[in-house]
């Protein structure tokens, strides 16, 4: 194998890592409520604006950013919640769907008339510049956003299988009312669920502006990506997302580098249908 | 009495809508113009929609200083009576089809009396189509999409020098640099696949090859990618002496930030426009692409002249940014809208769009560095002419190519970061 097919494919697992990260919450949301946050891509965007705003009021890079941002995006996602999603969620599913996706729009132009249309970034050597193993290019910003990816995976996926917290979510979503007759309060669990989802996706936002650029509109690029890792994990399945971004990764490098960039998203998509097609479910995802 | 009173206040409510409608038709000539406001092409968008404000108010206030630019020495259009020109700006949202819807709300809905916009070449194409079926001029000052004008079109103007006379720049320009001991032959070509990069990289392909020239490698992605890894790879791989960028703004970001991740740089890069002019590129990734070439027609200038008085002008409706080469396009497509429209002596789109024909300007009277601006049947500028720039410190572009309008000589190879 060339070096640089072994590049490409590098290339591929960090970048499905990332992809990994930023679909972790959406399909956290999904497991626990059955709700379809469409405006996961513009938490975030929402992110990648916080790690901006320390970055240039206190010259920090995403280490104290990414915390930042996780933290605010979780208070976004309780306040999202209590003001929109519990009534929302009484509704039929065309209201869930039309009110996130609102409030996509709402904070795509929210940010966009407070910071402008320009696109913004990061300075590239926040997080440490590129190493070089055995002539493979590895870039420590996407490196810390690979490793992150993996730690929240494994995080939540501890969290929702060995912890009281977690199984009281599960049950949450298994059936809120016998949930309710054991003394879970449901409201409260969900509210746990869309902080951790949207700390989670804050997060993610942060490290990624460290090597993607930062607009109103990143949402929309990203947000897709998001929904297609998730339907190929299985709706609900934390690790499940993780593997079927690493897959997206590698196969739109290896696409993009053989066949042609042009090309690389209808390989990647044509394979997702086949894949559905056979196992509708996804990946890890329970029927 | 009270019926009567009612009916009193009725007549008045319509006599003052009679007189309001009355005045309005006669005073401002409403033009309208589509813009990308939203979407990921919105910051060119906005900085063109500063660029039509200044021209706005540069014609409506008619405060003079501005040499022999048409329109500037007295307020409003001397033509008709001195009317003020009233814009409406539409959003074409970064899509053909919202562009277009765009297009037949404000000739059906606005009663505009003529548009221009509408910055991608895809949309462009779809919204001047409206405007050809209504009846409605279309100027545009700056999509370079070849078969804008080959449609048969008798309603639509293009200010702009387009892809085919910025593929015969770049071309003289690398026979020049060869000349000079630099290679050039193995040339690779990296474009968006939308109308304007798929058209201008065939464009600029078929120039080459019928100049003896090919083109070694072509990479086409698709646009707004969420990744640029494999491409740069491939570059990396094939090793071209030349690559020729296509790109709007937010991969043109993408694809400094990558190369300098995966440690490449070619020996040249030529831009061509679009992304890499938007002033948002250079400020987050212009320090990456020093020594990036582009291509031009426009020019800050001394202290003083006129285009250096409307970059002030401009700066204040743009936050702080100065004119790029794409927002000046736009404006000077403007002017030429509005000279037409003022030697019409009329609103109506047939005596405009008559004008618009016989449009003759001189370079002195324009902000651009074009020749000229003269339309000949398909409705192309046959005096547009540009140059090559390049930006040799990351933060200003400076013309290097051709030597009469260099202002100091192209720098090699490329820098990088």
């Amino acid at each position: 194998m060339s070096s640089i097919l072994v590049q490409v494919i590098v290339g591929g697992l960090l970048l499905g890592a990332v992809y990994a990260l930023f679909s972790s919450g959406l399909t956290l949301i999904w497991g626990m409520m059955n709700v379809v946050n469409f405006a996961h891509g513009d938490f975030v965007m929402l992110g990648m604006y916080v790690a901006f705003m320390v970055w240039t009021l206190l010259g920090v890079g995403p280490f104290v950013g990414a915390p930042v941002a996780a933290l605010v995006l979780a208070t976004v996602g309780v306040i999202v919640y209590f003001g929109l999603i519990r009534s929302v969620m009484k509704g039929p599913m065309l209201a869930q769907i039309l009110g996130t996706f609102g409030l996509a729009l709402l904070l795509r132009y929210s940010v966009f008339w407070a910071f402008g249309a320009n696109f913004l970034t990061l300075p590239g050597d926040l997080v440490g510049g590129t190493y070089d193993v055995l002539g493979i290019k590895l870039q420590a910003s996407r490196l810390l956003a690979g490793v992150v990816a993996l730690l929240v995976t494994l995080g939540l996926h501890l969290l929702l299988t060995r912890t009281s917290l977690g199984s009281k979510m599960l049950a949450v979503s298994e059936d809120a009312t016998a949930a309710q007759l054991m003394g879970i309060r449901p409201d409260s669990m969900q509210a746990i669920a869309w902080a951790i989802a949207a700390g989670a996706t804050g997060l993610a936002g942060a490290l990624i502006a460290t090597f993607f650029y930062i607009a109103p509109t990143v949402g929309e690029t990203l947000g897709i990506v998001a929904f297609v890792t998730v339907s190929l994990g299985g709706f609900g399945s934390v690790p499940g997302a993780l593997v079927a971004g690493l897959l997206i990764g590698v196969i739109e490098s290896v696409s993009a580098y053989w066949i042609g960039a042009v090309y690389k998203d209808i390989v990647v998509y044509s394979l997702f249908l086949c894949f559905l097609w056979f196992r509708p479910q996804g990946l890890m995802g329970k029927m | 009495m009270r019926l009567k009173h009612i009916a009193g206040l009725l007549s008045a409510a319509a006599m003052s809508v009679a007189l309001a409608g009355g005045a309005s038709a006669q005073q401002a000539v409403k033009i309208g113009v589509v813009f990308p406001l939203s979407g990921n092409a919105a910051s060119a968008g906005v900085h063109g929609k500063a660029a039509i404000e200044t021209a706005v108010e540069i014609i409506n206030t008619g405060s003079g200083g501005l040499g022999n630019l048409p329109l500037t020495s007295n307020a409003g259009l001397k033509g008709l009576g001195g009317a003020k020109i009233e814009v409406v700006f539409a959003d074409n949202q970064g899509s053909p089809a919202v562009g277009q819807n765009q297009a037949l709300r404000l000739i059906t809905e606005e009663k505009v009396v003529a548009l221009a916009g509408a910055y991608q070449s895809g949309i462009t194409l779809t919204a001047s189509a409206i405007a050809e079926k209504y009846g409605i001029p279309f100027v545009n000052g700056e999509s370079v999409a070849a078969n804008l004008t080959e449609r048969g079109f008798k309603w639509f103007f293009r200010v702009t020098p387009v892809a085919s006379d910025f593929a015969k720049i770049y071309l003289e320009f690398l026979k020049d640099m060869k000349a000079g001991g630099i290679k050039t032959d193995n040339v690779a070509i990296v474009h968006e696949n939308t109308e304007y990069g798929t058209s201008v990289a065939s464009v600029i392909t078929s120039v080459f090859k019928e100049n003896g020239l090919s083109i070694a490698l072509d990479i086409p992605y698709a646009a707004n990618t969420t990744d640029v890894q494999s491409q740069v790879l491939q570059l990396k791989d094939k090793k071209p002496d030349v690559v020729i960028m296509v790109s709007y703004t937010s991969d043109a970001i993408l694809y400094a930030k990558t190369m300098q991740a995966l440690d490449y740089k070619p020996p040249m890069i030529i831009a061509d426009n679009s992304g890499f002019s938007d002033p948002s590129f250079i400020k987050t990734a212009g320090k990456l692409t020093q020594g990036l070439f582009n291509r031009s027609s426009f020019a800050i200038g001394a202290k003083g002249t006129p285009t250096f008085l409307i970059n002030e002008m401009y700066k204040k409706k743009s936050g702080g940014d100065d004119l790029d080469d794409t927002a000046a396009r736009q404006m000077q497509g403007f002017f030429v809208l509005a000279e037409a429209i003022d030697r019409a002596g009329s609103t109506d789109p047939a005596k405009i769009q008559a004008a618009l024909k016989a449009t003759d300007l001189k370079p002195d009277q324009l902000i651009m560095g074009y020749k000229g601006v003269k339309f000949d049947d398909k409705g192309q500028n046959v005096l547009a002419a540009g140059l090559v720039i390049q930006l040799q410190d990351g933060e200003n572009y400076v013309p290097v190519w051709p030597k009469q309008l260099a202002k100091t000589a192209p720098a090699l190879p490329y820098k990088g970061w």
